[in-house]
């Protein structure tokens, strides 16, 4: 259970699911599932609504498997679906405004040099996040960024899109995209600095 | 080019996609400039955890997937089977 789907295997599998093939369907549900609820629970920010997302996604490509055309693997397709669905539901929820994120942005000095003094991180980051309460610790700060920067820090680093593909999921112009990912980015190295350097306060806590 | 224009132009650089004469200004500065050094490599490093901590080998991915999931989306498949 849960283990890995060969990529040779993939176009004997969804032969199987086109004929009806219940044992494939539970494959598939079984081999993708965990890791389309991370990706649309980190978009959504709950795990009840990243679960009927996730059902609702399988569902949908169940049903339109003539329209996969097989010139993407099936996991990229059915993340596609899947993370869709979460930015639709995202959409759907009532707008509060959103925090700013202006104080987690580098200031500069008037002669442009920056105003803070980096100070240098303690480990090399794979081997601080070997660690698994480093790990939670990111995800927790990566929650806490607002929608519109957590969605492209999402797509762009998590899922690996390309900005022209992630632009056209959110909406957004290339350069918008671009603009984004690379605020979303320097307000997660604000959070994270604290607790990756020597001043850290209670380092790798979250 | 200042501080500033280099954290401005980081992202590009970063991707490899900053123009040769922007990134020959960008690689000047970084040879005298210890502080956009340091924060350059944890803008990259920034990029790496998020990877680790979220992406395809993740330790929060469930070993198994919640069963009442699987059974759910089996049984609704069955009320609307494919076309």
């Amino acid at each position: 259970m849960g283990s890995a789907t060969p990529v040779d295997d993939e176009v004997a599998l969804i032969a199987q699911l086109r004929a009806g093939d219940e044992t494939a369907y539970e494959q598939v549900v079984r081999t993708y599932g965990g890791r389309l609820l991370a990706v649309t629970r980190r978009i959504v920010g709950s795990d009840e609504d990243a679960r009927d997302i996730v059902q609702d996604a399988f569902l949908n490509a169940f049903k339109s498997l003539d329209r996969f055309e097989g010139n993407s693997k099936l996991s990229t397709w059915l993340h596609r679906i899947a993370v869709n669905a979460a930015l639709t539901k995202l959409r759907s929820r009532k707008r509060k405004p959103e925090q700013s994120i202006e104080t987690l942005l580098p200031a500069f000095l008037d002669d442009g040099h920056h105003e803070e003094r980096f100070k240098s991180w303690d480990e090399p980051v794979d081997k601080v996040m070997e660690r698994a309460e480093t790990r939670q610790l990111v995800r927790a700060k990566i929650d806490e960024l607002p929608d519109s920067y957590r969605t492209v820090l999402v797509l762009r680093d998590i899922e690996g899109l390309d900005t022209e593909e992630t632009a056209k999921m959110l909406g957004l112009s290339v350069n918008a995209t671009k603009i984004r990912l690379h605020r979303a980015r320097q307000a997660l190295r604000t959070m994270l600095a604290p607790h990756f350097g020597s001043t850290a306060p209670g380092k790798a806590a979250s | 080019m200042k501080c500033r224009e280099l954290a401005e132009f980081l992202m590009d650089y970063v991707s490899g996609e900053l123009p040769e004469e922007n990134r020959a200004h960008f690689e000047l500065h970084l040879t005298r400039c210890r502080n956009c050094r340091e924060y350059l490599v944890q803008y990259e490093g920034t990029v790496k955890a998020g990877r680790i901590a979220c992406g395809e080998t993740s330790d929060e991915l469930p070993d198994d997937v919640p069963e009442d999931l699987v059974k759910a989306v089996l049984a609704a498949r069955k009320l609307e089977p494919s076309s």
